[in-house]
C-alpha cells in the first residue's frame, strides 16, 4: 500500500530569482512495511530530496502527497503526526536524560503544558525497548556513545508513532558494527511495525543486504527506484556511479578498483587461497587471462611458478614483476 | 516532579522569602523583623520606620525580585533559542538597544512633552521599543546565518552601533542629562516608586506568562530547529515570541533599573546544575526563584558601605565569576 507518493515533484533551490534544479519530474512511492534506501553520489541530492519529502524545504514543482492528502496544504502539527524525523544535525541537550529525549516524540500528542499521560510513558518506553537500549534510559545523553546516541533518536521517532520515519544518513559517524545493526534494526522496525522507513546511506552494499527498495539517485538522472537484487542485474548501479577508477562488482555488490593492467598471467589451483591471489595480483597490475606465458599454480600452502615454489605474496609478486618485466619491456 | 525536585523548590522558596525579609530590615538605618511585621499587620508601628519601609526599601525588594527573575527568565529563553550557553538579551545587544532608547528620551527631553517623560512611560516604551528592535535585528539575522558563533558577534556589532550613536547623543546633549544618563546606566533598584510599579509589574508578568505559556516550545527547541519542526513547532512564530517576550522583559526591567550585567546568563546556568534537567516547566520556575535570590542579595552587599554601591558593579562580581566556571567545566 503506497502511503507516500510525489508526482512530477522538482527539487532544488530558489535563490534571488536563480533556481537551482537538483532533480527534476520524480514520481516516487513509498510503501507501508518496507524499508527504503536511498543512494547515490554525493552531490545528486539525496538530502535536498529528504528535506523536501518532509517539508522542511520548499519543492520547485511538482507535489507530495500522503495519504492522498498535499503536503504543502497540511499544518506542521498534522506533519508532526504523519512524518517522524533521525537527522544529521548534532543533538546535545544539557542535563537531558535519555527517557527526556524519547518523550519529545510525544509532543506532538500532549497539551500546551506538556504533560504525558499513560500512553505517552507506554509509547516511549516501547521505542526504547524496540532500539534496545532501555537499561540506559535514566543515562544523560552526554554519557552515550554515537551509535546509542543515534539508536535514541530513533526510538524518539519511534515515539512519535507515525506511519513514515525518514532517517538523513543514520549510519554516518559509526563504526561497522553499529552500522550493521542500526540497518538491521530498522530492517526489522519496518516489517514489525508496518513503517514506510525511508533512509540516505552511503553504505552501498548494507543497503544492498537490508533495504526492501532502493531509490538510487544518479546526478542529473532522475531517481531509478527496484528491489536491490533486479538494479544489479540491470546494471543500475554501474551507470550510475560510472568512473575510470572503480567499477560496481555485481559478483559481490562491492566496489572493486580498475587497476592499470601492466602484464598477463594465468592462474588455477586451490579455491580459498585464489580469490585473495586474484586480488593480489589485480592491486599489482597483472591481468588474469587464459593462456598466459607466466601461469601460476595456487596449491595448498604456496605458489608453483614453473616449479619454482614460493611460500608468500610478497615473493610471488616480486617473482613476477621480473618475469613479466622481461616479457613486456620490448613492447613498451 | 522528582522529590528531589520539590525540596529544593521548597528551600529555594524559603531562601527568597528570607532574604526579601532581610533586605528589608538591611540598610543605613536598620529595622528588626518585628517592626517589619507590625508595619504590614498590626498597628502602633514608628512612622519613619513604616515610611522607610513602604515607600522606599518594600518597592526596592519587590523590584529586586522583579529584575532577577526577568533578566534570568530572559536569559533562559535566549540560551535555549540560539542553542548557546553564552547568550542573553545583554550578549546579544538588547542592554545597548534600551539603553539608546532610553538615551534618546532622556536627552531628546526638550522635544517631547513633559507629562509623556515624568509618567514613566516614556523610559519604559523607548527602552523596551530600543531593545526590541535590537532583538529583532539579531533574529533576522539568525533566519539568514544558522552558526551561533556569527550570530552573538553579530549582536555584539549590533550592541556597538547602538552604544557609539549613545556617543553621538551625549557629545551634543547638556550636562544635566549626561549626568542623569550616566545615573541610569549604573543601574539602580530603588528608582522604581510605587507609580513606576504600576507600569513595570505588568510588563513583566506578561513576559513571564509569555515563558511559561512557550514552555513546551522552548523544550522542542533544545533538539534544534529542524527537530523542531519535525516535532511540529512552528518555528517562525515561536522565535517572534521568544523575541517579543524577553524584549519586554529585559527591555522592561533596563528601562527602570539600568542595565543590569550577568545576571541573565549566569542564572540560567545555576538552575541548571541545581535542579539537572533540561525541562522548561522546571526551570522557568527555577530561574525565577535563583535570580530573585541573587538580586536580594546583590541588594542588601550594595547597602554595606557607607555609600550605596551601584547594583551593575555588585552583580558583576558575581556573574564573571560564574561565567568563567562555566567556560571552564565546558571544555
Amino acid at each position: 500500500m503506497s502511503i507516500l507518493s510525489t508526482q512530477n515533484l522538482t527539487i532544488g533551490y530558489s535563490k534571488k530569482g536563480k533556481t537551482d534544479v537538483v532533480q527534476s519530474d520524480l514520481n516516487l512511492e513509498l510503501r507501508a512495511g518496507e524499508l527504503v534506501c536511498l543512494i547515490g553520489p554525493n552531490g545528486s541530492g539525496k538530502s535536498t530530496l529528504l528535506r523536501t519529502l518532509v517539508g522542511l524545504q520548499k519543492s520547485l514543482s511538482g507535489k507530495t502527497a500522503i495519504d492522498g492528502k498535499n503536503i504543502a496544504g497540511i499544518s506542521q502539527h498534522e506533519k508532526a503526526l504523519l512524518i517522524s524525523l533521525v537527522l544529521t544535525d548534532r543533538v546535545d541537550v544539557e542535563n537531558a536524560t535519555v527517557k527526556d529525549i524519547v518523550s519529545f516524540g510525544r509532543h506532538p500528542y500532549s497539551n500546551w503544558w506538556g504533560n504525558s499521560t499513560e500512553e505517552d510513558d507506554k509509547q516511549a518506553s516501547e521505542a526504547l525497548e524496540m532500539v534496545h537500549i532501555q537499561k540506559k534510559a535514566n543515562h544523560y545523553l552526554n554519557e552515550l556513545s554515537d551509535g546509542e546516541r543515534q539508536r535514541v533518536m530513533i526510538a524518539k521517532a519511534l515515539a512519535q508513532d507515525t506511519p513514515i520515519i525518514m532517517l538523513d544518513e543514520p549510519t554516518a559517524h559509526l563504526d561497522l558494527p553499529n552500522r550493521v545493526e542500526i540497518m538491521l534494526l530498522l530492517h526489522k522496525l519496518a516489517h514489525k511495525t508496518q513503517k514506510a522507513i525511508l533512509l540516505s546511506t552511503h553504505e552501498l552494499d548494507l543497503a544492498l543486504q537490508a533495504a526492501d527498495r532502493i531509490w538510487l539517485m544518479g546526478t542529473d538522472a532522475g531517481v531509478e527506484c527496484g528491489v536491490p537484487e533486479d538494479m544489479v542485474f540491470n546494471g543500475s548501479f554501474n551507470r550510475t556511479f560510472e568512473s575510470r577508477s572503480y567499477f560496481f562488482n555485481a559478483a559481490n555488490g562491492n566496489f572493486s578498483m580498475n587497476y592499470p593492467m601492466t602484464g598477463k598471467v594465468s592462474v588455477s589451483g586451490n579455491k580459498t587461497r585464489l580469490y585473495w591471489t586474484l586480488r593480489a595480483l589485480a592491486r599489482a597490475g597483472f591481468e588474469v587471462v587464459e593462456n598466459a606465458d607466466v601461469r601460476i599454480l595456487v596449491t595448498e600452502n604456496g605458489w608453483q611458478i614453473d616449479n619454482k615454489t614460493i611460500s608468500s605474496v610478497e615473493e610471488l609478486l616480486l617473482d613476477l614483476t621480473q618475469l613479466v618485466m622481461i616479457d613486456t619491456t620490448p613492447g613498451i | 516532579m522528582k522529590s528531589r525536585h520539590v525540596i529544593i523548590f521548597l528551600s529555594l522558596s524559603f531562601l527568597t522569602l528570607g532574604l526579601f525579609l532581610a533586605d528589608l530590615a538591611w540598610g543605613s538605618i536598620p529595622v528588626s523583623v518585628r517592626e517589619i511585621f507590625s508595619v504590614f499587620f498590626g498597628k502602633g508601628a514608628d512612622a519613619i520606620n513604616s515610611e522607610i519601609l513602604l515607600n522606599f526599601r518594600l518597592p526596592k525588594a519587590i523590584t529586586a525580585i522583579l529584575a532577577g527573575s526577568s533578566l534570568s527568565v530572559a536569559g533562559l529563553m535566549m540560551q535555549t533559542l540560539f542553542r548557546n550557553p553564552l547568550a542573553d538579551p545583554f550578549i546579544l545587544g538588547v542592554s545597548s538597544g534600551a539603553s539608546l532608547g532610553v538615551a534618546i528620551v532622556m536627552m531628546a527631553a526638550t522635544l517631547l512633552p513633559v507629562a509623556f517623560i515624568s509618567s514613566g512611560w516614556a523610559l519604559i516604551v523607548a527602552a523596551i521599543i530600543g531593545a526590541s528592535i535590537v532583538l529583532l535585528l539579531v533574529v533576522g539575522v539568525s533566519f539568514k546565518v544558522n552558526n551561533a558563533v556569527t550570530l552573538l558577534i553579530v549582536g555584539i556589532m549590533f550592541g556597538s552601533i547602538a552604544g557609539s550613536l549613545v556617543s553621538v547623543l551625549q557629545n551634543f546633549s547638556n550636562p544635566d542629562a549626561i549626568k542623569l544618563f550616566v545615573m541610569w546606566t549604573f543601574g539602580s533598584l530603588s528608582a522604581v516608586t510605587w507609580n513606576y510599579m504600576q507600569v513595570l509589574l505588568p510588563v513583566v508578568l506578561i513576559g513571564i506568562g509569555m515563558a511559561f505559556f512557550l514552555q513546551k516550545r522552548l523544550d522542542g527547541l533544545l533538539l534544534g530547529e529542524n527537530y523542531a519542526r519535525g516535532l511540529g513547532i512552528s518555528i517562525q512564530q515561536t522565535r517572534f515570541l521568544i523575541v517579543i517576550a524577553s524584549g519586554l522583559l529585559a527591555g522592561g526591567i533596563t528601562a527602570f533599573t539600568g542595565p543590569i550585567a550577568f545576571v541573565g546568563v549566569a542564572i540560567p546556568h545555576i538552575a541548571r546544575g541545581l535542579f539537572r534537567t533540561s525541562s522548561h516547566k522546571i526551570l522557568l520556575p527555577a530561574t525565577v526563584l535563583c535570580g530573585a535570590s541573587l538580586l536580594l542579595i546583590c541588594d542588601i552587599i550594595t547597602q554595606i558601605p557607607t555609600y550605596t554601591l551601584p547594583i551593575n558593579t555588585v552583580s558583576a562580581l558575581f556573574g564573571a565569576p560564574i561565567i568563567i566556571w562555566i567556560i571552564l567545566k565546558r571544555k
